[in-house]
């Protein structure tokens, strides 16, 4: 469907600022053509700011956007082949679906039988044959949405731009609209970015994440690697629960208040965070031969596929599957294996 | 026995005590409309059908004269005059109409556009000229267009009146003087539409290529619709049967059909013309305002 499938888009340090308050600051990042990429961060992180710079309708303070290898900076969204999908959706109220699917290619005066074509596959690659004739206000949330993937899909924009696609949808729907989304995005083999604060969605959708925090990009990496090596707290608190534990660098590993553990990768640092995801801790029945903790159950947590303990000391959180059952007060060993244990940088 | 249907409206009732309480809180508006409105309209549509006496008093007598006078038949032969003043008045009010709109646009988005501090020392700007009565403000054009001050001296200068002379009576006057007094029935309507507007529609609009225009017509005009829709009849229906503001700056040769019910129910004492040429302002207006809706749909499908 997309012709320049071959264009990178590459942000250079980009600065935005509000007034006083600065937005951005200094953000560079490449998005290679035809990848799933998601901003993710907390509100006020500067990643919509970011995508509003992408799409043209916001300019940088400094910095420069690069599409392929012309320089968009200042080139207006009217003229950007960048399309976007709104988080309130922006459907024309006025406009039957038809229409709205129609408009970019209205304004760019494309003959009327390429319009006709074009449209229809819009319609029938999202489903919405049999809403074409109805006006926006009659459709439900996941049918608005999919109307406005489809406006800006059918444009054969050389980056798809989302904002908080998801934030309007039930939670049952969001994991269906995530799976499409997904496969629609590896079909079209077009660029999506995608800016989200739900860190599920952003793990299920992404080739790449680059999370963000106070205007700039702590990490940038696959949904693993932000994941399994998380570079600082920040990005570790913010994917998911993970315990922190407070450590010394000592030789060949790290002493905490849970003792000594040994790590498979040395920090720099000689005191700070080393970090395990609960769903890693495992559970023994006699202490283990390394980095063992014994532990008291202080509280038993049902959350469907699974249990969350808490323990003491250290206050852990271990996650464990729903056929083992423990007991508050009960006291278990736990090994916290050493090619899990992340030391985090600042 | 017949069972009665309860209801639920905000508590348990009956369709039947519903309907007299409801005539009840009407009663009052109904009736004060009916007294002061329709009765009086009444009377004036008969008053249209009797005779004027030789002194100007009311003869009940039943004609048809003052309707052809209206249509220009008279003594002398037929004489589109009185026809050609309601249309003027179409017209102007037309044309004031289209200032207004087109002055008010950008005035509003100019206020909406404004801190939140400074917004209501903006619309206090457009409302002050209502504490003054229009006869005054209109009468403040004699001085502001006075032989002496630079808007003559301009339009002296670029020759369309001669030196010494004041920039009215004449159609640019009676403009300026109307768009000046209808402007805020524009504004203020337009603005809360302005206010309340949607950005991400004029965003996703630009976002999918429209030009300028495309983006006025797609994404802000149908959204601004009923904000102007209101400044339209609030401007276009008083416009029509102005007198204070042709009469003062259009001088007497500019008549406009509320100056001509002024003159019959005034110097010329004849109510049945007066009359009937009311009703002819009238049921142009509503034939006005019909076009205008059938247009106005059409436009904001376009």
């Amino acid at each position: 469907m997309n012709t320049n499938k071959e264009k990178n888009l590459t942000i250079q340090n980009v600065v935005k600022t509000f007034g006083k308050v600065e937005v951005l600051k200094t953000v560079n990042q490449v998005v290679k053509a035809g990848e799933f990429f998601t901003l993710l961060g907390p509100s006020g992180c500067g990643k919509t700011t970011l995508l509003r710079i992408i799409a043209g309708l916001e300019i940088p303070t400094t910095g420069s956007i690069i599409l392929g290898t012309d320089d968009i900076t200042s080139l207006p969204a009217t003229k950007r082949h960048v399309n976007m999908v709104f988080q309130s959706y922006a459907l024309f109220p006025h406009l039957t679906i038809y229409e709205n699917i129609a408009f970019g290619l209205r304004s760019r005066k494309i003959n009327a039988d390429e319009i006709k074509r074009r449209v229809a596959e819009g319609l029938e690659m999202l489903r919405l044959e049999s809403l074409q004739d109805r006006m926006p206000d009659q459709l439900s949330g996941g049918q608005k949405q999919r109307v406005s993937l489809a406006r800006a899909l059918v444009n054969e924009p050389d980056i798809l731009l989302l904002d908080e696609p998801m934030s309007a949808l039930d939670a049952k729907l969001r994991s269906q609209v995530q799976e499409d989304l997904r496969r629609l995005q590896r079909k079209l083999g077009t660029t999506f970015i995608m800016v989200t604060h739900d860190q599920d969605e952003a793990l299920v959708c992404s080739d790449r994440i680059a999370v963000m925090n106070g205007g700039v990009i702590v990490q940038c990496g696959t949904p693993e690697e932000v994941y399994d090596y998380p570079c600082n707290k920040f990005v570790a608190e913010f994917l998911g629960a993970a315990n922190m534990l407070k450590a010394k660098r000592v030789e060949g590993g790290v002493e905490t208040e849970l003792g000594f553990f040994c790590l498979e990768k040395m920090p720099e640092w000689s005191e700070g965070l080393v970090t395990i995801r609960p769903e890693w801790i495992k559970i023994r029945e006699s202490r283990p031969e390394r980095n063992g903790v014994l532990a008291t159950v202080d509280d038993v947590v049902y959350r469907g596929t699974n249990f969350d303990l808490f323990l003491s000391p250290g206050n852990l959180r271990v996650r464990t599957s729903a056929n083992k059952n423990f007991r508050v007060g009960d006291t278990i060993w736990l090994e916290l294996t050493a090619g899990d244990l992340v030391a985090l940088g600042d | 026995m017949e069972k009665k249907r309860i209801l639920w409206r905000g508590e348990l009732t009956t369709q039947r005590s519903l309907s007299i309480r409801g005539l009840f809180c009407l009663s009052s508006g109904i009736s004060w409309l009916m007294f002061f409105l329709m009765l009086p309209g009444l009377l004036f549509v008969a008053v249209s059908f009797a005779t004027r006496g030789d002194h100007g008093e009311l003869v009940w007598q039943f004609s048809l004269e003052s309707y052809e006078r209206l249509m220009g038949f008279s003594l002398f032969g037929w004489t589109p005059d009185y026809l050609l003043i309601l249309w003027r008045s179409v017209e102007v009010a037309f044309i004031t109409t289209l200032i207004a709109v087109l002055l008010s646009y950008p005035l509003s988005f100019f206020i909406a556009s404004r801190p939140a501090k400074s917004r209501y020392m903006w619309l206090t700007l457009v409302i002050v000229p209502f504490w003054t009565n229009m006869v005054i403000r209109t009468y403040a054009w004699f001085y502001l267009l006075s032989p002496d001050l630079p808007l003559a001296k301009l339009a002296c200068a670029l020759g369309f009146i001669p030196e010494g002379t004041p920039l009215y009576p004449n159609v640019f006057a009676v403009y300026l003087g109307m768009v000046t007094v209808f402007l805020p029935f524009v504004v203020l309507p337009l603005y809360s539409s302005v206010e309340r507007l949607d950005w991400s529609l004029v965003e996703a609009a630009q976002d999918l290529y429209s030009s300028r225009m495309r983006v006025f017509m797609q994404a802000i005009l149908p959204q601004t619709a009923p904000g102007l829709a209101v400044g339209i009849i609030l401007t276009f229906v008083p416009a029509m049967a102005t007198f204070v503001v042709p009469d003062l700056l259009g001088g007497a040769k500019y008549m406009l059909v509320g100056n001509l019910i002024q003159q019959q129910f005034g110097a010329s004492r004849d109510w049945p013309f007066g009359a009937a040429v009311s009703l002819g302002l009238m049921i142009l207006t509503m034939i006005s305002l019909q076009i205008y809706s059938r247009k106005g749909k059409e436009i904001e499908i376009v």
